[in-house]
């Protein structure tokens, strides 16, 4: 019983980090037909700039919401001065994210060296929340709980204002959004900036369960792609649907059958695929 | 006159090499055959079907692992490995081929990614299987016909053996009337479609046989280290195959040669003296795509013609 709450509550915890970061890979890809392949390395970046942070800043929180503005900012400035040069040439602009992405990971090594960095829980969550003579992981349930309020705020943001009309536009058909007078070149930056940031903050919020290492861009970023390619591309609800499923695959496939944990993984993608290419909720073909 | 006289210098400098270059320098030339084919048949599908693949790795990997496994678990000579080998990453291309052909452009390479960090990671995870990380060791040099390949020059010329004819065939393949119509579905795929072309076989049936010449490379590769690791399988290896087919130029066939040799060079000659081979390789990355998107040997070329025009 014990055993399969906390399963639960880490398949949880896990489909929450995975939403922070698929949500801003599929905006990213939905509007600008960028498929961001630092996306992973942001999210490492982000766990090893928290761990820094949090030596002159003791609040987790205070960490995640710096590191996310760092990140941002650094996405921004890779939009801005990379991305924007190779406007037009999608395949070219992939390809210098995978670059960019080989640039961070070998610069965390050099950084934060090659040995696993373990980040604390903060101290008033360390305890585990006790109901009915079971214990259940607080810091997880907390996680859970930024993952819903972010898909909140994300929601209200896309669905009910004027910039998330605008976005939505952008994504459903660019040209006529540029035609009808939306500025969907300071939309790039911005949707750039917001994914780059909650995957930043994502890895520090991530920090305390899977610590920062060498190798988390590459164990994060296909879990990013097949929620999005499963969710449908440019869909908030996708993401947020696609990373529970992938969350509960990947961790009860681990516990259960730890050897063939990713295969099993593959699966829904393919059945998905097959069925419905564009994904569970998009609008649009890949 | 001057065209066969071009060949049959390089030909005789081919066969020349083991007698005047030290043992280092065929070792790395017969690295740079093996990178060859991989970037060639990878150039199948992203220079001549427009179908960018992040997942070539796939196909060395698997099938390097599965020679691997079958030899050192199984107990099986060479001659049925190497064929067994082949056969089965083949088939698992064609089904590979028929998930990530689903979609085109940038969601095609999203599932190659996808499918092959699946594969990397089983590689890594499965370690009752494939040793984890420690990777499968062990193994040993195939002596076709009774002639061992253990020395570096036996090993230069059965490589090269190889290249010729995996890029000849690779060659005909793109020179032949479905080549014609590979390339027809790259630039216009709804003509081609209207035309009454069947535009998602074309692409399924490159798809398949570029991962058999990626699978060839994987069992050069590891008779070569007679090693294998998940590492093979990972981003990084695929995105050097597709470095070297950008660098030399896409859509060439001299191109993925010349941009696997490359990469090949700079990361032995640099990796001597810096660590960073990952960190170099990003950048050279993003300098091609920003500086030489069309690729070196397209660009030489353009030189050239300009220089003679003169």
């Amino acid at each position: 019983m014990q055993y399969w709450i906390i399963q639960t509550l880490n398949s949880l915890a896990l489909g929450g980090l995975l939403f922070l970061l698929a949500a801003g890979f599929s905006l990213i890809f939905g509007l600008m037909r960028i498929a961001n392949l630092t996306h992973g390395s942001l999210y490492m970046l982000g766990a090893y700039v928290g761990v820094t942070i949090l030596k002159f800043v003791p609040n987790l929180w205070l960490a995640a919401l710096i590191g996310g503005a760092v990140i941002a900012v650094f996405g921004g400035l890779i939009e801005r001065f990379i991305l924007r040069a190779l406007a037009g040439n999608a395949l070219g602009q992939v390809l210098v994210t995978l670059g960019i992405s080989f640039i961070v990971a070998d610069f965390c090594l050099i950084v934060w060296g090659g040995d696993p960095i373990p980040v604390q829980t903060p101290l008033a969550l360390q305890q585990p929340l006790r109901i009915g003579g079971v214990a259940f992981p607080t810091y997880r349930l907390v996680v859970l709980a930024i993952a819903v309020v972010t898909a909140i705020v994300l929601y209200v943001l896309m669905e009910r204002t004027r910039i998330g009309a605008m976005i939505r536009a952008g994504v459903d058909d660019m040209p006529m959004a540029r035609a009808v007078g939306i500025p969907v070149s300071k939309l790039f930056t911005a949707v750039f900036c917001l994914g780059a940031g909650l995957a930043g903050a994502g890895g520090i919020i991530g920090g305390p369960i899977m610590s920062a290492y060498p190798g988390l861009d590459a164990d994060m970023l296909p879990l990013a792609l097949i929620v999005v390619i499963l969710g449908g591309i440019g869909s908030l609800l996708g993401a947020f649907v696609g990373s529970f499923v992938i969350g509960a695959i990947y961790t009860f496939g681990t516990a259960l059958l730890p050897d063939l944990a990713y295969v099993i993984l593959f699966l829904p993608m393919i059945v998905v695929i097959a069925f419905r290419p564009r994904g569970l909720f998009g609008r649009r073909t890949v | 006159m001057t065209k066969w006289a071009r060949w049959i210098v390089l030909a005789a400098g081919l066969a020349a090499l083991p007698w005047v270059a030290g043992e280092y320098y065929v070792n790395l030339t017969s690295q740079i055959f093996i990178a060859a084919i991989f970037a060639a048949s990878l150039n199948l599908l992203v220079g001549y079907g427009g179908l960018p693949s992040l997942g070539h790795a796939s196909w060395l990997g698997l099938a390097a692992y599965l020679s691997a496994w079958m030899s050192l678990k199984l107990g099986l000579g060479h001659w049925a490995t190497a064929p067994a080998a082949l056969l089965a990453t083949t088939l698992v291309a064609c089904a590979f081929g028929w998930i990530s052909l689903r979609a085109t452009g940038l969601g095609f390479l999203m599932i190659t990614l996808a499918l092959s960090q699946v594969l990397w990671g089983t590689a890594y995870r499965w370690v009752s299987v494939t040793d984890g990380d420690n990777g499968l060791r062990g193994l040993t040099r195939p002596a076709p016909f009774g002639w061992s390949l253990d020395s570096a020059a036996s090993f230069y010329y059965f490589a090269l053996a190889v290249t010729v004819v995996a890029i000849f065939l690779m060659a005909m393949f793109v020179a032949s009337p479905f080549g014609a119509a590979l390339r027809g579905t790259r630039d216009q795929p709804r003509r081609m479609s209207a035309l009454g072309h069947d535009v998602w076989t074309i692409r399924w049936v490159t798809f398949v046989y570029s991962g058999f010449w990626g699978a060839v490379s994987g069992l050069l590769f590891v008779y070569y280290n007679k090693y294998i690791h998940p590492a093979s399988l990972s981003i990084t290896s695929s995105a050097e195959a597709l470095l070297g087919v950008i660098a030399g130029g896409s859509g060439t066939l001299a191109g993925p040669i010349v941009g696997a040799a490359i990469i090949m060079l700079l990361k032995n000659y640099v990796s001597a003296y810096v660590e960073r081979w990952n960190m170099l390789m990003g950048f050279v990355f993003v300098l091609i795509v920003i500086f030489v998107p069309e690729g070196v040997v397209p660009g030489a070329r353009r030189l050239w013609a300009r220089w003679r025009a003169r």
